[in-house]
């Protein structure tokens, strides 16, 4: 009884969905990685990079220029975030951390609750890629095949950062070990302030990218970050191959599920976590290392 | 600080309650806000022993809240069930049953792990809530018309309403929390808590079932919550969804560090200081939907300033005001000085009267500790190798050898730490290969590590009750409610252990505070404490000063009076002076094994040491 046209088209928004999830998990993941810091904020980041973008668009009328500022802006806060208070608690324990961050996304939201107000913002997609498209089988919005495309090149800007740069080895190896690094001479610390900046620049990128899907409010970044934890313990933490993995997964999960019965998409996303955590307790492409 | 007097803090939390309605309204308290500032108290009260006390950070409270608060409305409202002191115990049950749950898959895991998963499950809970179970729960309406408590006592009914009645039924109930929570803080569950914090593959060796008690304190927690949750609905005359969100749990979270973590009464004083900001600046200061705002950068502030939160900074306050720490501080070195200046007499003066452990009797005698064909790999590196090894009861027993002999990892594979590629391992005859490391601790095998793995949060006497405890009321015991002084032997334990390693003018000093040589010793007294029936020492002698190498070894050998042990350490004089028997490693081989005459007398080992591969000299 499967009505096949809107099955795939579902399809679809999975992997429009998971592609978003997994970029933004990367980020998460490869500040946790390399600092050992778990960004509570990061929602909030993808949320600013939304309304950073809005505000561009609104005075330039340019999707790329609001796609460039959006994706920017974040990361200037995010190195100035690193700058001013992360770096404090490098050497306090993980529950001081997470409060801290915890607390930072609050402020966040709220600042931009203050100013745009809870009322939801509209940014439209670029001309060129309004509109719907025939795949023969079915029509799609012209945009959300877009973003797969988009989201796709970013990965793999990401990836080439991460496995063919000297920075990228520098942060890979920081994973591993992050004393080892700086005993090697490396400014540990600068790299530090690098990648957290790219990693929120991940989150502030795929939320203006994400702003022409959904409607745009303070609260946007709230229910990403959860879906995001979900994807970085299912994909494993640390892993930058992991937290793509584990964004298609998570992806499929919510859009096939809620064809059925939206409620229960959480549910089912939430079995896959209990899943991967009793068969394979450090995620699917996770190692042992790090806690 | 909660160990003063007994009852001091359950007498002044009974006057502060019975004041607060006469107090409060000066200050412009409504009665509704301090109600719901109890509500959030007795919520925290749980979440403080997870968080503050167990070092679990979860924020994924809001399940249990929730769960906790919609079945207890379920029953009052839909169900019709008339007793609501029942229906709230009720829900209290059917949290803590979903934490039990929720506990099993969520401490799979720890640390950011734990926090990233309690978000999620909080969040599925929520969707639930609203959606699947829309029909019991009132979706996003909630359940309206939640009854407030009435108790028939025969002669006269008892009607809390609202208000200040209410407040005497919400004091109450919070009264009770308190009390149980300093039960339970203060029995040895209690104290197990906090060596999980501090420290848990410590608390692990020293033979405690950490996950057992993880659980026990998420349970404890979810149980607080369903009991709040419920008197949410009571409170409210109404069951509201948005218990069940994020905001919820992370309210919580911010209320507790505000307030102070690990001091039972934060999550109250961050609820006062949170419900009464709100109303101050959207109110006086007609500041609307920004007081979140100024809310979320007190925290972050306090967060990075004030990181014992409200109550914590208070306290240091009271400490410097006081003096305190002024007067404290000469107190403590001195009798570092002092003892320093007399531990060889120390030493020796606690070796001769202290009954050695008393052994069995009839003393078992022949092998203890049995090793064989012991290999470990680890890839293609071939760390030990092949290793037999036998050691009789009553023996001390000396290992030697280069580093990267792969003593460590030998002693590591006796303990059970991990596991050996291959070969078997017996104690007293029994099989433990395999085993985990809690285990053989409790069948008496446990080790002092090379690197100090102290409780560093705790005293020198904390320190030792945990190590105590598990030998005494085994791995894992939900003696919640029992004082940690009422259990026979803990304290003539510890203050044996205590006079051993020589710490008995320092019971009260933080470990923080102590000594390098002082921590060492400690170090031993860990695993002393769990009076095991052979104690492996690694390294004891490591870092020390050459004076503290020499009372530390009359002190290794006041120890082993009736004791077997086996030591590994580089010091080859001090082993050679302690062991009876000594047993060469070398690139993972047992080289040779024999008494320290013919050791030293032995050319392999001299080629190994002078002319081997590391050319180290011997001493």
């Amino acid at each position: 009884m499967i009505n096949w046209p809107n099955f795939v088209s579902q399809l679809f928004n999975g992997l429009a969905l998971g592609a978003l999830l997994a970029l933004i998990s990367s980020g998460l993941t490869i500040i946790y990685g390399t600092l050992g810091v778990l960004n509570l904020a990061h929602g909030a980041m993808f949320m600013i990079g939304g309304y950073a973008g809005y505000v561009a668009y609104s005075y330039t009328g340019s999707f790329i220029l609001a796609v460039i500022a959006g994706s920017l802006f974040v990361m200037v806060l995010g190195v100035a975030m690193e700058r001013i208070i992360i770096r404090h608690f490098y050497h306090r324990p993980h529950e001081d951390q997470l409060l801290v961050t915890f607390g930072l996304g609050i402020c966040f939201v709220e600042i931009v609750r203050l100013i745009f107000t809870s009322q939801s913002q509209v940014v439209p997609p670029p001309a060129l890629l309004q509109g719907i498209t025939s795949l023969g089988f079915l029509f799609y919005p012209t945009y959300r095949l877009a973003v797969v495309g988009i989201v796709a090149v970013a990965l793999g800007g990401l990836f080439l950062i991460l496995y063919r740069t000297r920075l990228g080895m520098i942060v890979r190896a920081g994973i591993e070990d992050s004393v080892m690094v700086d005993s090697l001479g490396i400014n540990v610390y600068r790299v530090f302030m690098i990648v957290f900046g790219i990693g929120a620049m991940a989150a502030g990128f795929a939320g203006i990218i994400n702003a022409p899907v959904v409607s745009l409010t303070p609260g946007v970044g709230d229910d990403i970050l959860v879906e995001t934890f979900v994807v970085v313990v299912i994909g494993g933490v640390g892993s930058f191959p992991g937290a793509i993995l584990g964004g298609l997964i998570a992806g499929e999960i919510i859009s096939i599920t809620s064809m059925f019965n939206p409620g229960y998409a959480y549910v089912m996303l939430f079995a896959a976590m209990t899943l991967v955590l009793v068969l394979r307790p450090h995620g699917l492409l996770g190692t042992q290392g790090r806690e | 600080m909660l160990k003063q007097r007994p009852y001091l803090i359950e007498f002044l939390t009974a006057a502060g309650l019975v004041l607060a309605p006469f107090v409060l309204p000066w200050l412009g308290f409504a009665p509704n806000t301090v109600n719901r500032i109890l509500v959030w108290g007795l919520f925290g009260l749980g979440f403080d022993i997870l968080f503050g006390f167990t070092g679990l950070l979860s924020f994924g409270q809001s399940a249990f809240y929730g769960t906790g608060g919609f079945v207890a409305a379920y029953l009052l409202t839909r169900a019709g069930f008339p007793y609501v002191a029942l229906a709230l115990v009720i829900g209290m049950i059917a949290a803590a049953a979903t934490g039990y749950l929720i506990g099993l898959i969520a401490l799979r895991r720890t640390g950011i792990y734990f926090a990233m998963i309690t978000v999620a499950i909080a969040e599925v809970f929520f969707f639930v809530e609203f959606n699947p179970l829309s029909d019991f729960t009132g979706g996003e309406n909630g359940l309206p018309g939640v009854p407030t408590p009435s108790f028939n006592l025969g002669f006269t009914t008892l009607h809390f309403t609202t208000g200040w009645s209410l407040y005497q039924f919400l004091a109450l109930c919070y009264f009770i929390g308190v009390v149980i929570a300093l039960r339970i803080v203060r029995s040895p569950v209690g104290a197990v808590f906090s060596a999980i914090r501090d420290n848990p593959l410590r608390a692990t060796a020293v033979g405690h079932n950490i996950h057992g008690y993880k659980l026990t304190a998420f349970v404890i927690a979810a149980a607080y919550a369903g009991f709040a949750g419920g008197l949410l609905g009571v409170l409210q005359a109404f069951m509201p969804p948005d218990a069940f969100t994020f905001d919820t749990s992370g309210q919580l979270v911010m209320q507790t560090a505000i307030g102070g973590r690990g001091t039972l009464f934060g999550p109250l004083v961050g609820a006062a200081v949170w419900l009464s900001l709100q109303d101050f600046l959207q109110a006086a200061l007609g500041l609307g939907a920004a007081w979140k705002l100024v809310l979320g950068v007190v925290f972050v502030l306090l967060v990075c300033f004030l990181r014992r939160g409200i109550i914590g900074g208070l306290a240091d306050l009271y400490g410097l005001l006081t003096g305190q720490r002024g007067v404290r501080e000469p107190d403590e070195s001195e009798p570092e000085v002092v003892a320093v200046a007399s531990t060889p007499h120390a030493a020796i003066a606690a070796a001769a009267p202290t009954p050695v452990r008393p052994r069995p009797a009839g003393s078992p005698s022949g092998p203890i500790l049995q090793a064989k064909g012991l290999t470990k790999r680890y890839g293609g590196l071939l760390a030990n190798s092949d290793i037999d090894f036998t050691v009789n009861h009553g023996e001390l027993r000396g290992i030697i050898g280069p580093n990267g002999a792969g003593k460590s990892t030998f002693f590591k594979m006796l303990t059970c730490e991990v596991h050996p590629t291959s070969g078997t391992i017996l104690f007293e005859g029994r099989d433990i290969t395999g085993m985990n490391v809690t285990d053989v601790c409790q069948l008496g095998l446990t080790k002092s590590y090379q690197v100090n793995q102290l409780f560093a949060g705790l005293t020198v006497r904390e320190n030792l009750v945990i190590a105590a405890l598990s030998g005494l009321r085994g791995k894992f015991r939900l003696d919640l409610f029992r004082s940690i002084d009422s259990i026979p032997g803990l304290s003539e334990r510890v203050q044996q252990t205590l006079e051993l390693v020589n710490l008995t003018s320092r019971p009260d000093t933080p470990v923080s505070e102590l000594a390098y040589g002082e921590k060492r010793r400690l170090e031993i007294g860990l695993a002393l404490a769990t009076s095991p029936s052979l104690l492996l020492l690694d390294e004891p002698l490591a870092g020390m000063s050459p004076r503290e190498r020499v009372e530390t070894v009359k002190l290794l050998k006041s120890i082993s009076q009736g004791r077997t042990m086996i030591i590994i350490d580089h010091d080859m004089d001090a082993l050679f002076e302690l062991a009876e028997r000594v047993t060469v490693l070398q690139e993972g081989r047992v080289l040779v094994e024999g008494t320290p005459e013919e050791i030293k007398n032995n050319s392999t080992v001299q080629e190994a040491y002078l002319g081997g591969v590391h050319g180290v000299l011997a001493a």
